[in-house]
């Protein structure tokens, strides 16, 4: 086999190898992630008050996941 | 073309060979048996072992907040149910055993609380979410898979848990 030939075949069998280091982290792996400094949204509670409020207010908002009606109350 | 062929092929292996949930359990199928450790006394527990009983297996972890909310749940399955055969396995997943003695500290269980070090009880159950629990009858068989916990299910659960123990009754 010529070396122009062998080096597509390597290249997808490192392609293939590298594939499957893709892992899923298993659910029980989780505990790190679970930690509140890992959090996308440090203050969920505060962040969605905030949206709720500020939809209220901006007429021309809205479509965030913020529920209630448009007087900021729940 | 041959050796394209064989190239190919070992890339398609080392794409599939990581998967490991080909032998998942499902519920009608026979529970694996997997050995764990008891947390209290170190303890060897086989699964096996509790073969002829209910077993009610529960993975849990310190950090997963549900998790804390099915142990009274638990609690009271044990209390009302251990001498009727109910056999309830709570195995622990986390990585530091620390954080597990703390919760349990927190959170006291009066069922068997077992570590799974090894992790082998958790990919031979093929966990998908924390907490899960596996509900096995007395012949080994898995009857139902509960992932999650919500408090409106207990009732669900507990019922379940009544109706496994009056099968076979006299097996035990």
């Amino acid at each position: 086999m010529k070396r122009s030939q062998l080096a597509p075949a390597a290249a997808c069998l490192i392609f293939g190898a590298c594939l499957s280091g893709c892992a899923p982290v298993a659910p029980w792996e989780r505990g790190n992630l679970a930690k509140p400094q890992m959090a996308l949204d440090v203050n969920p509670m505060l962040s969605t008050l905030r949206s709720h409020n500020y939809s209220s207010r901006e007429a021309a908002s809205g479509g965030s996941s913020a529920a209630g009606g448009g007087c900021g109350c729940y | 073309m041959n050796q394209r062929i064989s190239v190919l092929l070992c890339a398609v292996l080392a794409l599939i060979l990581p998967i490991q949930a080909i032998f998942a359990v499902e519920a009608g199928g026979k529970a694996p048996d997997c050995g764990l450790t008891s947390m209290r006394d170190a303890q060897r527990y086989d699964l096996r072992q509790f073969h002829g009983k209910v077993l009610y297996v529960d993975f849990w972890a310190s950090w997963c907040g549900p998790c804390a909310k099915s142990f009274p749940f638990l609690n009271s399955l044990h209390e009302k149910f251990s001498k009727e055969g109910l056999q309830i396995l709570g195995v622990n997943l986390d990585e530091n055993p620390a954080d597990a003695k703390e919760f349990l500290g927190k959170y006291p269980a009066d069922f068997t609380v077992a570590a799974d070090a090894d992790e082998q009880c958790a990919r031979d159950f093929d966990v998908k979410a924390m907490p899960s629990s596996y509900l096995v009858d007395r012949k080994g068989v898995v009857r139902h898979i509960q992932l999650g916990f919500r408090p409106g299910e207990a009732k669900e659960l507990q019922s379940l848990v009544e109706r496994l123990l009056a099968e076979h009754a006299g097996a035990q």
